[in-house]
């Protein structure tokens, strides 16, 4: 494990983190990763230094066949990993419960509204509020708490931005809440971490988070693009991947509602071009 | 209507050499290899001794050289990851996604299924009525039939790489991505039928070793005077009992709603995926159980046989396998904390999961209590039982660390995941699967394996090993996610590059354990232990000639402790001739192998919608049973002065 | 090196007289035989209970299609029970006309519970059938498909005992009361038992609750 100290400073990943969300879990992972490093160490170093000085050419040992129990130590034993799982399960309840992805953040202002449809093989996100949206870029404002409310248009996905914290699966037929925050601007990388098909890799994003005024600025230059209506989600929705960001100026209202009822039907997945197999989308 | 369903010409993947190439030379292969045993004259021998055999010891080699020759199928999967990854930053690397996807999802299958699970089952086929102190298992043509079935799901995984394709949705189908509607082709259907029918094996071997284990012990043989292997092999297989059905009934599921256009876990009319990540886990996570466990019996074994010294705390051991096993049912939900459950569900499940974490530490404490006192010898099973430890217990803390929801939302299906589980597959399980097979071997066949190619392959899979994950485990912190055919983020590459050295050096560990296998053939005269204890062991199984004669006891022994075979030899060695008696052995029967042929049949039809072969295969199954269930002698009898004649001769005594 | 002393309760050994499980060693071939099915049927009953679970799960998921209150008719089903129970008691007579060394008995019980079972199917195919007929096939909504599944595994399961059933007829009547035919005689009368209370459990859970529900 000594591989990951080095890390602490590289950046983009989960270990260089950008938001409270973030941040808090990177914390119970090196208390949790401290506390076991207690145990863990001793026993490495115990178990190679016993197989070492007990080795049978070693005259010095002395050879003990018959010790085969002893209470204490097996009190000990069973009371060391007993104690150390205690202590993680107070973890492990806080934790749980602080940093459910459903939980509002504390925060002085209110957050902004982002609605997420995973799609073969892109990102769909809708700011219902401002009602504009776009493909593969998520623009949120920094220092402001974003309330993601998550589905799928087809298949399972994961809606993940390593530096901002929290992943959370997007199912079709439902929705799910999560929020975050980037405390300060930036850009940072998010993904798809599910297998979805062939276009996988392809499912990144970049997440623009912009000082609050710029955001504002990119909401009201966004108006201008084209509409997401129902024949675009449709065309949307077919395999495939999107080279470079798509930005709408209006959407038709209720669409991640229509989209989670299944009124706009789950994406029609692969065409079989040949029996038994199935071509690979280009 | 046609006669082959959806079977065509376009079936070959003519267009792509490498899968091509690979099935084409394997199955040239094994017809070259089937010609040679028949031009040689050998089908006969092969026949009556090993395919129709019902004799324990020889099933569970067959287990084990099956395990063997997957893991070489199985590693090539993962070298051809590890290289495409190594140069796929901005490309598609050498395999397109949709081979890639085939390569990952057949690698999780075969390692699992039937490198994993056949190395373990294979070694408890063969150790557990040895330690036991009895002739056969008790459904021994039962025992066989598991084997055949296995043999076919793995067969029929390998005739997916040149008739079709196989499943691109991960070692777990997912739905929806697994349903029809995004998976249209047969690969997920080779899965599922490879899957039913080997597991239809596997639970029929839980139920026989169950059932040996606890109706058929040697007199006196109490169940805490059992070897410890013996009682992890129990609490493997009732754990086998308890899920395996679940998967049958959830794969039944998968099938239903691919084949009738049911609504299990489809996205509409109702489905619900939720249910499968719910059931699969309900099996998956007993599962991993159901392979470490018999490792930890090995374990147990091999670091008090090479101290020199009983196990250290064996009831606490007891105690903590059968925690374990029960434990194993009470934390399926840690593979989808984020799936959003809630705050209360999460923390239940990871604090269940941690709880493990109590047995399993108990019992490497243990182990080191076992060496201290102890007289180490550090023949090749002891080197890796040290490796494992150390190896075990890293792969356990980062599994621990997986375990706690808040930190599982930063690193689930990242490459710290495939590390963890790595971790302790490689380091764990099949640690414990080498050292079993280097420990037993010289049981099996009379000779001992080489042991500096032993060392050598040892240094190779344990220094390879760290060089492969730990660079998966930076990568998990980097944000890399598991499953990328290509990718974006410079960053990642000099990691990739290291870990596809590190697969390079556990390839040549591989190589050395290919060739300390020839050479220990080629030199087995020099190799040849004649005492049938190599290693001044301390269970059953050495008390019986190496290999042991086809009824292992000629009389069966009388336990009266623990570690039996140790007090008789520091009691009685070379006493009285015992006195002989004519005993009753099995007969061999070929209705395993049949069976299987016919079970191979069935799968390959209904992957294909044959309908007319699918019944036809069925029937054929059926109608074995019928000429099994119809004869007229199930046993042979062996005479007390035949039984004689093969004890003594066996221990290399003139009769 | 020999092994230290002969074992006096050797099951393999020929001629050796009757055992207790006092006595320790291996059991007996008839307590391993019924010992190892009554892990097979633990199996079994698992797999049944990830249907169940499934159709707990599943039920309200009736896709705007028809739900249980709908489609069950409670009579059908009860005449189809008691075909299952009474053939239970005519299976319990075959095994004591087994048991009793009695050929004609034993056949004319085994055909009562083989009509019996075959009556069971025959209601339950015809109910199913009327079921896809009113556009309430599996693939209506995810709730028709955990019923059929759950009432279509028990289907497959008697079926298959039927033909177990079959099968054992002749045996016996080919070779009759044999000591490895009793086993299986054994065997089969625990699966059909079993399958029984799965039914009970099938028609109290799906049926019952569902027509009241």
């Amino acid at each position: 494990m000594a591989c990951v100290l080095p890390l602490a400073g590289c950046s983009g990943g989960v270990l260089d983190p950008q938001g409270a969300v973030g941040v808090a879990e990177v914390k119970i992972f090196y208390n949790s990763l401290a506390i076991m490093m207690t145990v863990v160490v001793p026993v490495i170093v115990g178990t190679l230094a016993f197989a070492w000085w007990f080795r049978a050419s070693n005259k010095r040992a002395r050879y003990r066949p018959d010790w085969t129990h002893s209470g204490q130590v097996e009190i000990v034993v069973w009371f060391i990993p007993l104690l150390i799982i205690l202590l993680l399960s107070g973890v492990i309840w806080t934790g749980s419960h602080a940093l459910d992805p459903a939980t509002r953040l504390k925060s002085g202002v209110p957050p902004v509204e982002v609605q997420v449809v995973s799609l073969d093989w892109k990102w769909l996100f809708i700011y219902p509020r401002d009602g504009v949206a776009s493909v593969n870029l998520l623009v949120v404002p920094a220092g402001t708490p974003v309330h993601f409310t998550l589905t799928s248009g087809s298949v399972m996905n994961t809606f993940f931005v390593p530096q901002l914290g929290s992943m959370i699966y997007t199912m079709n037929g439902m929705a799910d809440n999560l929020y975050l925050v980037a405390d300060r601007p930036g850009t940072y990388y998010g993904r798809s971490t599910m297998i979805s098909g062939d276009g996988f890799p392809d499912m990144q994003f970049a997440v623009a988070a912009l000082p609050p005024a710029r955001f504002a600025a990119w909401v009201a230059g966004a108006h201008g693009g084209a509409t997401l209506d129902a024949a675009a989600y449709r065309a949307l929705s077919h395999q495939g991947t999107v080279p470079r960001p798509i930005v709408f100026g209006s959407v038709a209202p209720g669409m991640f509602a229509d989209v989670v009822a299944q009124r706009l039907p789950p994406g029609p997945g692969p065409r079989l071009t040949s029996p038994g197999t199935t071509e690979p989308k280009k | 209507m046609n006669l082959l369903g959806k079977l065509t010409w376009a079936a070959i993947p003519w267009d792509s050499p490498l899968p091509l190439f690979a099935s084409a030379a394997a199955a040239l292969a094994i017809l070259g290899t089937l010609g040679w045993v028949v031009a040689r004259g050998h089908f006969p021998y092969l026949w009556k001794e090993w395919l129709t055999s019902v004799d324990h010891k020889r099933i569970g080699v067959m287990y084990t050289v099956l395990a063997l020759v997957m893991l070489l199928r199985g590693f090539t999967d993962a070298l051809m990851m590890r290289s495409h990854q190594a140069i796929a930053l901005h490309s598609n690397g050498y395999l397109p996604p949709e081979h890639y996807n085939q390569v990952f999802s057949s690698h999780g299958t075969i390692m699992i299924f039937f490198v994993a699970m056949p190395f373990m089952i294979g070694l408890m086929n063969f150790v557990v009525p040895l330690q036991l102190g009895i002739r056969d298992v008790a459904f021994p043509t039962l025992n066989s039939v598991g084997f055949w079935l296995t043999a076919t799901g793995a067969l029929l995984v390998n005739i997916s790489l040149g008739v079709g394709e196989f499943s691109r949705t991960g070692w777990l189908p997912y739905p929806p991505l697994s349903e029809l509607a995004y998976s249209p082709g047969v690969g997920v259907d080779y899965y599922l039928w490879a899957l039913q029918i080997s597991g239809a094996g596997t639970l029929l071997s839980g139920i026989n070793l169950t059932t040996t284990i606890l109706k058929t012990r040697a007199p006196g043989m109490s169940l805490l005077r059992m070897p410890m292997f013996c009682w992890t092999s129990l609490a493997s297989n009732l754990l086998i009992v308890a899920a395996f059905p679940v998967l049958t009934a959830t794969l039944a599921m998968l099938i239903l709603d691919r084949y009738l256009g049911f609504h299990f876990f489809t996205n509409d009319h109702g489905g619900n995926m939720m249910m499968f990540m719910n059931l699969i886990w309900a099996w998956g996570h007993p599962e991993v159980y159901i392979l470490i466990l018999p490792a930890f019996g090995i374990f147990s074994e091999v670091v008090s046989t090479f101290s020199s010294k009983p196990l250290f705390g064996y009831r606490s051991m007891v105690m903590a396998t059968m925690v374990i096993c029960v434990l194993a049912f009470m934390v399926w939900l840690h593979h989808f904390f984020t799936m959003g459950a809630g705050g209360d569900v999460n923390a239940f499940f990871g604090i269940m999961t941690t709880i493990i974490a109590v047995p399993t530490g108990v019992k490497v404490f243990n182990w080191m209590f076992t060496m201290y006192g102890g007289r180490v010898r550090f023949d090749v099973p002891m080197l890796w039982a040290i490796g494992f430890i150390v190896t075990f217990v890293i792969g356990g803390m980062t599994g621990v660390i997986l375990a706690i929801p808040p930190i599982d939302f930063l690193l689930h299906n990242s490459l710290f995941l495939v590390a963890h589980f790595h971790n302790v597959i490689i380091g764990g399980v099949l640690f414990g699967a080498f050292a079993g097979y280097h420990y037993w071997f010289p049981k099996a066949f009379g000779f001992r394996l080489h042991s500096g190619w032993g060392k050598a392959a040892f240094w190779f899979w344990l220094i390879g090993f760290y060089v492969a994950f730990m660079p998966l485990y930076v990568l998990g912190f980097f944000g890399m996610t598991r499953r990328m055919q290509h990718y974006d983020v410079p960053d990642w590459q000099p990691w990739l590059i290291v870990a596809s050295v590190g697969a390079g050096l556990i390839a040549i560990g591989i190589g050395c354990l290919i060739v300390q296998l020839v050479t220990s053939i080629r030199d087995r005269k020099e190799l040849r232990d004649p005492t049938g204890d190599p290693w001044e062991g301390r269970t059953l199984e050495w008390a019986v000639p190496s290999p042991p004669p086809v009824f292992n006891f000629a009389v069966l022994p009388e336990v009266s402790g623990e570690e039996a075979y140790w007090a008789m030899k520091h009691a009685v060695r070379g006493g009285p001739e015992p006195s002989y008696g004519a005993i009753e052995l099995p007969r061999n029967s070929p209705t395993g192998v049949v069976c299987a042929f016919f079970a191979t049949v069935m799968g390959f039809a209904l992957i294909w919608h044959i309908w007319w072969m699918a019944i036809a295969g069925l029937f054929g199954a059926w109608a074995t049973f019928i000429v099994f269930a119809w004869r007229d002698h199930s046993e042979e009898i062996m005479g007390a002065d035949e039984v004689r004649h093969t004890d003594l001769g066996a221990r290399g005594q003139p009769a | 090196m020999s092994v230290a002393t002969a074992s006096p309760d050797d099951p393999h050994a020929v001629g050796h007289g009757p055992r207790t499980e006092a006595h320790g060693g291996v059991a007996s071939k008839r307590i391993i035989v019924g010992y190892g099915f009554w892990i097979f049927l633990v199996s079994d009953i698992i797999m049944f209970a990830a249907f169940f679970a499934t159709y707990a799960v599943l039920s309200g998921a009736t896709a705007g299609g028809p739900s249980g209150k709908d489609l069950f008719d409670l009579q059908t089903t009860a005449v189809e029970t008691g075909c299952l129970l009474l053939s239970s008691f005519t299976c319990g007579m075959a095994t004591i006309a087994a048991h009793v060394r009695r050929q004609g008995w034993f056949q004319a019980m085994m055909a009562a519970t083989f009509v019996l079972g075959a009556a069971f199917i025959a209601i339950e195919v015809h109910e199913l059938a009327g079921f896809v007929g009113r556009g309430a096939g599996p693939d209506r909504s995810a709730f028709l498909s955990a019923l059929f599944a759950l009432v279509g595994c028990h289907g497959v399961h008697v079926t298959a005992g039927l033909l177990w059933l079959l099968t054992m007829m002749a045996q016996v009547y080919a070779k009759d009361f044999r000591d490895d035919i009793m086993r299986r005689i054994l065997c089969w009368t625990l699966f059909w038992h079993a399958l029984d209370i799965i039914w009970v459990a099938l028609f109290t859970l799906v049926y019952l609750i569902g027509s009241a529900a």
